[in-house]
């Protein structure tokens, strides 16, 4: 079974429900962590990396012996990412999508395809965890082809969770949209739901059945719970504040460690989610 | 020699437009005939490279300075591989710059 765990406001509570989540299931589980902009659960997991594979992107060369300056390949990038005045083809490989396009349509073959390191993967365990995280390189703006080439890495053999990047673009909807359910997470403020109601239009139009836990629940208003029961959307587990749950995130201390209750809470959200959509 | 002015509306009496890539018009002066030509951007909501689209777009125009408030540092590269002047930090309306550069008062630093 997949379970993606994702919010669009950030700091609700994902790096610390996918960790409880999968700490509480223990074996058989792994753990992949595709906020590749800022991946957080190895601070939590403290794995051992074993391996580290980096991701390449295809961007296009230009050989100037062949260009023509002719403005071809500008004209059917969709993503701007060409340039062409008339003694140079300028292009920003930050912008690239690797389409191909250029090096299709160009008329004297000048354009060929060369791979980009855009980021890495690694992979390691801890216990019988495995663990499996993105890392985008500082300076590129694309998290979406490191999530794709995570995915790769789900072993239909075990329990997938997945810890989804914030926000509702590409990365996020890659992240989730193969997962068997999502688990949102978000806070009672205003801020809280209106990005939960972002995050739940993704979900329905990719049809991925999915329920809230409500994080720092003692805080702010009741406008998340009234929206939920409103919508009929489970409300999975209600997380109150608590200093001391605060001062264990800021020592890398699993929420499950310093309250142990909760070890039990997240095993039978578990087991209830894997008899219901496993 | 044709110079581009990046303006909020398609006639002289227009505020400059502070932005390059995502400017509402581009105003094209010639210096010889007193001409202009005023270019709806297409660049305006494009999701990314405005700026290296317009660059592009005032080259093809064979314009050879740019005068506008900020100019991007992809556009800014694309200008200068045209071989393009930049004057950036301009400021009121459009005539008063063609006005300034008349009189031989607009320049680099």
């Amino acid at each position: 079974m997949i379970i993606a765990i994702a919010s669009c406001k950030g700091g609700t509570g994902k790096t610390t429900l996918a960790v409880s989540l999968a700490l509480s299931i223990g074996k058989n589980i792994q753990l992949i962590d595709s906020d590749v902009e800022e991946p957080n659960d190895h601070i939590f997991i403290k794995p051992q990396i074993n391996k580290k594979e980096n991701v390449l992107i295809k961007v296009p060369k230009v050989d100037l012996n062949k260009c023509t300056f002719c403005g071809k390949c500008s004209s059917v990038c969709a993503f701007n990412a060409i340039a062409v005045t008339p003694c140079s083809v300028n292009i920003f490989p930050e912008l690239c999508h690797s389409c191909g396009a250029c090096e299709y349509f160009c008329p004297t073959k000048a354009i060929s395809e060369v791979d980009q390191v855009i980021g890495v993967i690694e992979i390691g365990a801890k216990e019988e965890i495995d663990f499996i995280q993105g890392k985008l390189d500082v300076g590129q703006a694309m998290p979406t082809p490191i999530v794709k080439a995570l995915k790769k890495y789900i072993d239909q053999s075990k329990h997938t969770i997945i810890d989804a990047p914030p926000g509702s673009s590409c990365a996020m909807v890659n992240s989730v949209n193969d997962a068997d359910y999502c688990i949102l997470v978000t806070e009672p403020t205003p801020f809280g739901l209106n990005d939960l109601i972002i995050a739940i239009e993704v979900l329905r139009k990719l049809k991925i059945p999915f329920g809230v836990v409500i994080n720092r629940s003692d805080i702010g208003d009741n406008k998340v719970e009234e929206y939920c029961q409103n919508q009929e959307i489970e409300i999975l587990m209600m997380i109150p504040f608590s200093r001391r749950i605060a001062e264990g995130y800021s020592r890398g201390e699993p929420l499950i460690e310093s309250f142990l209750e909760y070890r039990e809470k997240f095993k039978n959200l578990f087991m209830m989610l894997k008899d219901r959509y496993g | 020699m044709k110079i581009c002015i990046t303006s909020s509306g398609d006639n002289l009496e227009s505020q400059i437009d502070p932005r390059f890539g995502r400017c509402a018009y581009f105003i094209i002066w010639d210096d010889e005939t007193n001409a202009f030509e005023a270019i709806a951007n297409p660049n305006i909501d494009v999701g990314s490279g405005a700026g290296i689209q317009s660059a592009q777009l005032v080259i093809e125009k064979k314009v050879s300075m740019v005068i506008t408030g900020e100019v991007g540092p992809k556009a800014e590269k694309v200008l200068k591989e045209g071989r393009l002047q930049i004057i950036t930090e301009a400021k009121g309306l459009v005539k008063d710059i063609v006005e300034k550069y008349g009189m031989g008062k607009v320049y680099s630093e």
